[in-house]
Parts: C-alpha cells; structure tokens; sequence
C-alpha cells in the first residue's frame, strides 16, 4: 500500500510533463491535468472510513538510513482533511486558470508551478519524517516565490516574490534547527516516535529552543505577527495564485505545523502564552488593517491574516473546543475565501480594476458571480446557514473556556469578527450594488470556467452548513482525534438552542454592519492609528536587506575588486598566513634527513622549471610567459611520469596545451605587462609568492616524513580489481568508488562553462556601443 | 592566416587523433587513460582544426553545438547511475555485462559514466574555446 507515496510522486511528474502536455493539447490541457488532484481528492476521499477512529496509515522508505531521514507518508484525520482542501481547490483553481489566463503565452508555466505547488504541499501535508516535511515545506516556499512572481516584468511583482522567500525561507531554516534538536533528544525524525516521546522533549533543558525555533517556522509562513507583511504584498501573484496558496493552503501550512506539533510540543505554558499571544495579536491586526483598504485583494489578504491569527490562538489554547474549532475553520476559511479571491479575479478580469471605490452596481451584469459572493460573505461573516456560522459559535464557545485570560480573548474575539462582518458585507455589497460605475473594461458574467471554481466552493458552504454531521462529521472527528487524542466525538448541528454564544453571535453581526454603515465616515475621520503604523514590522525588514547588501558591498570592494590578479593574491596570502599560523601552532619543525637519493635528470627537470618560473615572472612579454609557465606544467608532467603517475602525467600534458592554446585566443586583448604592474608590485608578489613555496615545501617535507599508511593504497589496489573489474586504480577511483564526486565535479565544470560563455559574451556586447 | 600545410596535415590527423581519444578512453579502466585525458585529447584535436580552418568551419564540422556534448554527457554520467537505482540496487553501484566484448572489453554501467565524463570534457573545452575565438575574430 503506498498510495500517499504515489500521489505525491505523481504531482510532481505531471507538473514536469506540463509542457509538453500543453503545446500537445493548447486549451484543453486543463481538462488533462485537472485529473490529478481531482483523483487525489477521491482517492483521499475513499479512505476516510480506514481512518475514522483516530487510525494511523503510514508509509515508508528509507532515504538517508544512516542519518535516520526516511521518505515516509502518515494519513490521518488532519492530513486526510488537508489533503482534500489541496487537492480539491487545487482542482476548481486548475480550471479556473485556464479561464483566467486564456490565451496568456506563459500558462503553461503558471500550470506546471500550481502542480508542482501541489505536490509539495501535499508532501507538507502526508510527511510523517520531519527532515522530509521540511524538504517539502521549502519547496512551497520555493513554488510561492515563482508564482508570485509570474508576471516578472514587474518591479513590484519581484520585490514581492523575493520578500515572501526571504521571510519564509529564514522561519524554513529556523525551523530546520529546531527539528534538528528534536530529532537529537527524541532520537528519531519519525512524527510517531517523537509523539510517543513528547514528555521527553517537553522536559529536556533544549525545550524552549526548539519551541521557538519551530514557531519561527510556522509564524512565517502563516504570516504571524510581527511577520505577517510578506503577505499583502505577495498580492502581486496572479489571482489563482492569491486564491490558493496565500488564502487556501501554503499559508495554512504554519497552521497545519502547529497542529501537527502540538502533540509533541504543545501543552506547556510556553506553547500556551507563545502561541496564543502570537494568534491574538494577529487575528486583531489583520481585521483592523483589512478595514481600511480599497483594493479588493488586499482586502482579503489582510483579513486572511487575520484568519491565521485566529487559528493560531486557537491551536495556543490547545483545549478540545479550540481544536475543533480550529480544524473546522481550518475548512470554513478555504472554502469561503477561496471562494472570494476567485470572485475578485473574476472582477478583475470582467471590469479592468478591483478597487472598491471604482466599482459598484455589477450584479446584472455579473448575476452568479453576485450570488457566489453573497454566499461566501455570509460564510465569511459567520451568518446562517453557512458552514462559517457553525465554525464561529464554535470559536466563541472556544474562547468562553478558555483556560485563561477568556474576557479578554471574547472581547478581542467580537470585536475581530465584527470588523470580519463589516468586510464581508464590504465585499458583497460595494462590488454589486448601488449604481453602475464607470469601469475600464465594459463588465460582463465571467465564462463558465471562472465562476465553476468560486461557485463550487460557496455551495459546499451552504451543504456542508445545512449537512454537516453526515457529510462532514467523520472526516472532522478524525481530525480532532489526530490533534487531540482525548476528545470526544461530537455531532454538529447549525441550531443548537438559545444560549450565550448565538447572543455574541447576534451582537457581533450587528455590530459588523453598523461598522459598515459608518464606514465611510470612519475613514474619513482617521487613518490607522499612528501606533498601527509605528509596528510596521516591515521597515525591520527593509533595514535587514539593506544592511546586509551594503556590509556584502563593502566586503566586496575589498576582497574582490574585480581584479583577477587580486583575487589570486588574496587567496594564496590567506593560504600562506593560515599555513604558517598552524604549523608554528603544532610546535617546532623538526626536518631530518633529505630522504632518497637524487637523480640527475631530477635535478636537470627541477633546474629548467626553476628557469622557467623566473622567466615568466621577470619577462614583460606575455608570450614569453605563457610560454614559461608551460615549461613549468611540462616540467611536472615529466616528474609525474617519473615517479609512476602516468594518469595525471597525461592529464597535465593536455591541460598544460590546451591552457596555452586559450592564452593565445585572448592575447591580443589583454594589456601590456608594463601598463599594469609597477616595480613594487612584482617585488611585493615576489615576496607572498616566495612564502608561498616555503610553505609548500616545509609541508611536503613534513608530511613525507611520517610514515605512509599504506592501508588505504592496499584497499584500493586489491578492491579495484575485485569490485569494480578494472586494474587502473586512478581511474576506478574516479568512475566508481568516487563516482558521486566526479558527477558533481563535471556539473560544475559544464556550469563554468557556461558561466565563461556568458562571461564572454557579456563583454563583447559592453565592447560595443 | 590560411596555412596549407596545417590544414592538409590536421584533416589527415583529426580521424586519427579522434580515433585515438576513443582508445584512451577505452583503455581507461585497466590502463593509464579514461574519459577526463580522452576527453582533452579529442577537444585538442578539435581546436587543432580551430587554428587550421577557423572557428565557422570548426563549428560545422563538428555538427553538434558544444552545449550538446555537455547535455549527452551529463545524461550518461547521471543515467549510469540511475540505471542502478532501477536495478534495484544503491546509486551508482556497478553492473558489469559477463560478456567480453571485442575492442571495448567489459562494459558495465562505470564504462558509460567514463563515456559522459569524456564527453562532457569535450563540451565544456570547446564551449570556452570556440566562445573565445568567435570573439577574437570579431
């Protein structure tokens, strides 16, 4: 059984074969590729029932055995649940992109990314190996920054993608180290053993480390406080992109880590205080920021934000109403805001502008897109009878037990989710009611493939709120068992009676439009206030880049000036100074004997490269030293074929010539010796060079004068004939035992290769006005 | 500068001269030689009939672009050891074909790496030369 393997394998097969898919099938290629995640959400589908009583379904191979590091998959009641929001969305959104870049030359590429997106997402989703889900997690990150910056040309576009990667990419390498502990205290990278470990790592005096560590990971990429700046801007994205990975899934991943930690490093009162505090703080700021903007996306991403805050006090709280109503918000939110990020591409699309202040009276022209939008605002808002209302009142049961500080959390809680019914009646309003405006583009209904995706996802809103216990409930159980194995299961219905929680309920809905009533005459009144723009965490962020790029640019000026000859006077004074430091280090030098006797044709090589070494330093003609220093590399050539190397005697022999050759090719545009280099000059490179053959040769000497240990000779010798059939020891070195290295040292070369192409042509093309 | 001696003498020697690298090459596992010196040799070959008849000629006589002998010879260094991994057995990890095969010698999956090391030298040597001599002609 290895079903999870292959669903994440096969993502990133199809993602490769997306190409040449499309220039194969031109528009219809959606139809093709919308059947991977739509037979990964049936096939996740049809395994609920094997994991509804809390069971575990794992998978594994070994990858890395001696490091403990196994490509292994576990399907759970929250992996399973996740998984589906993927795979399902990701199928709508797969449509929907053909609709919405039709025509569009580049789509290929944006299909290939959101599969391969996909894909490791998923692999996110079924790690059960935490040094594979970071592999994963980092391929998000990696798939997040060329989605959002698709349309490249745009300065703004880049400067988005790139700040959502660094701050993504510092939390990923963050929580690496932190997995890293874990792994050395618990003694496993396995989720399975590390849970059944927990009280382990929860008491180790590295606790508090790895905590924060991994929170660092989780706050990121689900765009806590103080770091949640990364995700208005990554806005810049194509609307299926903001639609999926920065409302539906990617950003759910911090979230998704936090549940899937808490049963190894929840339940102290660092995770409690870190955690909510972190959650709070950004559930309120993202629903007070969201109020006051116009553009319709970074409406919702900043109420997105909001919504990850949420489910991270929640998941702080950690008590069993919180897990629930997380894993059911969890839903609520990809469903309505999924939702609502389409419907705003499909604005976009129809009218030429998404700003709220420039739209207004669409809904006869754009009738289901309205309907979609009302339905999934009334999700958004928590009104029956959508699945939103039933994840609110879960929230507000949540917050009214909450082990602590439980006014403050209902009075934060209201207040966010009144500013959340105030946005929500905002977008369901303004963009469709009220007289037609002027848009840049005459509106009208979007096609078929771009309201499918919004108006799928609002329906089971509705049917998942009118259903919910038989449709939804043993997949929900399932995944509160897998984050809190002591909960019990619990039937949800839309109506539960009269009680406290429909009264905050009612409050906050009413206080919600009344927000919306005046909110014109709010924003007329006040910007945010100056303490709102006083924690713009972004300016660190700023500051961050720009003191590294000019520490990075003073360094550079100094070490490497651009002057090759520099760069080689650098390195071998580096060389000379560390060589010298750590031989005295050691004690004194104590040299006996001069070992062996010499030849005369030794010494006769050794005199005409000691004449050539001086001639190509002393000649101002450079023919005259390249050809100098030939006689040099000849010269040990000879010696390596005296003393039995006939490998490297070859070897050098054809460098040596074909260096000479490639001097020759570029002779002619170098400048003279005597323009570049002064008396000085060659007297203090004379000097460096000269401490340079000290140490080589007090370092041979040395070395040669401890006894050799043959050990390793006799092995290569013996096994190069018995294990890999050959009798050139050099060569099977090279082939076989070092066979990885090789390979890595030819891909370097054919990237030099390259990077010397581009070098060259860089130049020519600067030679030339 | 059209020599004709040069461009008489390098036609004869080029065959002979690619000829040889492919035995260097060959030899390589039981002798001195192997994909990396076999590989220099046939690219000084190349350049010699560079020097003779120009970088134009040189290119269409060669047919393939040097990026090509890159890309085939990373894809047999890397497919030898794939081909393991399919095998069922770890990366890299040799199979030897039992046959003696005339010329050649055994052949096992090192002999095809050695084969992508020795064209990959050839890609990257001409790449940087032929860049450097369209460039001195300009």
């Amino acid at each position: 059984m290895s079903l999870l393997t292959i669903i994440v394998l096969l993502g990133f097969l199809v993602a490769a074969l997306t190409p040449a898919l499309t220039s194969l099938l031109g528009r219809r290629v959606k139809y093709v590729l919308v059947l991977y995640p739509a037979g990964t959400f049936v096939a996740l589908w049809t395994m609920i029932p094997h994991i509804e009583n809390g069971n575990v379904i794992v998978e594994s191979f070994s990858w890395v055995p001696a490091l403990g590091v196994h490509l292994s998959f576990l399907l759970d009641g929250i992996s399973a649940l996740v998984g589906m929001i993927v795979s399902g969305i990701g199928a709508l959104i797969v449509i929907y992109t053909g609709g919405y870049l039709r025509g569009h030359e580049q789509i290929s590429r944006m299909y290939a990314l959101l599969l391969f997106f996909m894909a490791s997402m998923l692999g996110v989703v079924f790690s059960a190996n935490l040094i594979g889900l970071f592999v994963f997690w980092e391929l998000t990150s990696i798939s997040s920054y060329l989605l959002i910056g698709f349309n490249h040309e745009r300065v703004s576009s880049r400067a988005g993608a790139l700040q959502a990667l660094l701050v993504t990419g510092f939390g990923g390498l963050a929580m690496l180290a932190g997995f890293i502990l874990m792994g050395m205290v618990g003694g496993s990278y396995e989720i399975t053993d590390l849970m059944s470990r927990a009280d382990l790592l929860r008491a180790h005096e590295f606790y508090p480390a790895m905590l924060l560590l991994v929170l660092l990971g989780a706050f990121t990429k689900s765009a806590q406080f103080p770091f949640h700046f990364w995700l208005p801007n990554a806005m810049e994205a194509p609307t299926p992109v903001s639609a999926y990975l920065h409302s539906a899934t990617m950003v759910k991943a911090g979230v998704f880590l936090l549940a899937r930690m808490m049963g190894i490093l929840g339940g102290t009162d660092w995770w409690h205080y870190a955690v909510s505090f972190a959650g709070v703080a950004t559930m309120f700021l993202g629903a007070f920021v969201a109020f006051y903007q116009s553009d319709l996306k970074r409406v919702l991403a900043y109420t997105t934000v909001s919504a990850l805050g949420t489910l991270t006090l929640l998941l702080g709280l950690g008590t069993e109403e919180a897990v629930r109503a997380a894993l059911l918000f969890f839903l609520v939110h990809a469903l309505y805001k999924g939702a609502l990020f389409m419907v705003t591409g499909s604005i976009d699309h129809e009218t030429g502008t998404r700003n709220l202040d420039r739209i207004g009276g669409l809904r006869r022209a754009m009738p289901i897109t309205t309907v979609t939008a009302i339905a999934a605002s009334f999700s958004m808002a928590g009104l029956p009878p959508m699945l939103g209302f039933l994840s609110k009142e879960l929230l507000y049961e949540a917050n009214v037990q909450a082990p602590f500080a439980s006014f403050l959390l209902i009075s934060l809680g209201v207040l966010s989710n009144a500013l959340m019914v105030a946005v929500a009646a905002l977008v369901a309003i303004r963009p469709f009611f009220g007289a037609l405006r002027e848009t840049p583009k005459h509106p009208h209904e979007a096609p078929w493939s771009m309201w499918l995706g919004p108006a799928t996802l609002a329906l089971v809103s509705l049917i998942l709120g009118l259903l919910t216990a038989p449709l939804l409930g043993g997949l929900w159980n399932a995944a509160v068992l897998s984050v809190h194995p002591e909960a019990s299961p619990l039937a949800l219905k839309l109506w539960h009676g009269l009680n406290e929680i429909v009264a905050l309920s009612a409050f906050t809905a009413l206080l919600g439009l009344l927000l919306f009533w005046m909110r014109s005459r709010i924003l007329a009144v006040s910007r945010p206030p100056a303490f709102m723009r006083a924690l713009k965490a972004e300016q660190i962020y700023h500051l961050t880049i720009a003191g590294t790029l000019t520490f990075a640019k003073r360094v550079t000026a100094v070490f490497q000036d651009g002057i090759l000859r520099h760069y080689v006077m650098f390195v071998t004074l580096v060389v000379v100074v560390l060589g010298f430091w750590s031989l005295l280090a050691f004690g004194p030098i104590v040299i006996e004997g001069t070992g062996g006797g010499l030849h005369v044709h030794d010494v006769l090589i050794a005199l005409v490269m000691l004449a050539g070494a001086l001639l190509a330093a002393y000649s101002n003609s450079r023919l005259v030293v390249i050809g100098s220093l030939g006689i040099v590399g000849y010269g040990i050539s000879m010696i390596f074929l005296l003393y039995g190397a006939p490998d490297l005697a070859m070897t050098q022999f054809a460098v040596e010539t074909l260096s000479v050759v490639l001097f020759v090719l570029i002779l002619a545009r170098l400048p003279r010796i005597k323009d570049i280099v002064s008396h000085a000059v060659r007297v203090r490179d004379g000097i460096i060079a000269g401490f340079a053959g000290i140490l080589l040769t007090v370092l041979l000497v040395v070395v040669t004068a401890e006894p050799l240990n043959s050990r390793v000779s006799a092995f290569y010798s013996t096994a190069s004939f018995l294990e890999a059939k050959g009798r050139n020891v050099v060569n099977v070195i090279l082939v076989d035992f070092r066979g990885i290295d090789t390979l890595g040292e030819i891909t370097v070369l054919a990237i030099a290769a390259i990077g010397v192409f581009a070098l060259v042509r860089q130049g020519s093309k600067e030679g030339k006005p | 500068m059209k020599s004709v001696i040069l461009s008489t003498v390098v036609r004869l020697l080029l065959p002979l001269i690619l000829l040889f690298s492919f035995f260097i090459l060959l030899r390589g596992h039981n002798e001195p030689g192997g994909g990396f010196i076999g590989g220099l040799a046939a690219a000084s070959g190349w350049v010699l009939y560079l020097f003779a008849f120009g970088s134009a000629e040189a290119k269409r006589a060669l047919r393939l672009e040097p990026l090509h002998f890159i890309v085939l010879g990373l894809t047999l260094a890397l497919g030898s050891g794939l081909f393991s991994v399919v095998m069922g057995r770890p990366f890299m990890q040799g199979i030897w074909v039992d046959a003696v095969i005339p010329v050649i010698g055994k052949l096992g999956t090192p002999v095809v790496f050695d084969t992508g090391v020795y064209f990959v030298v050839i890609g990257i040597v001409l790449k940087i030369v032929f860049a450097l001599a369209e460039e001195e002609g300009r």
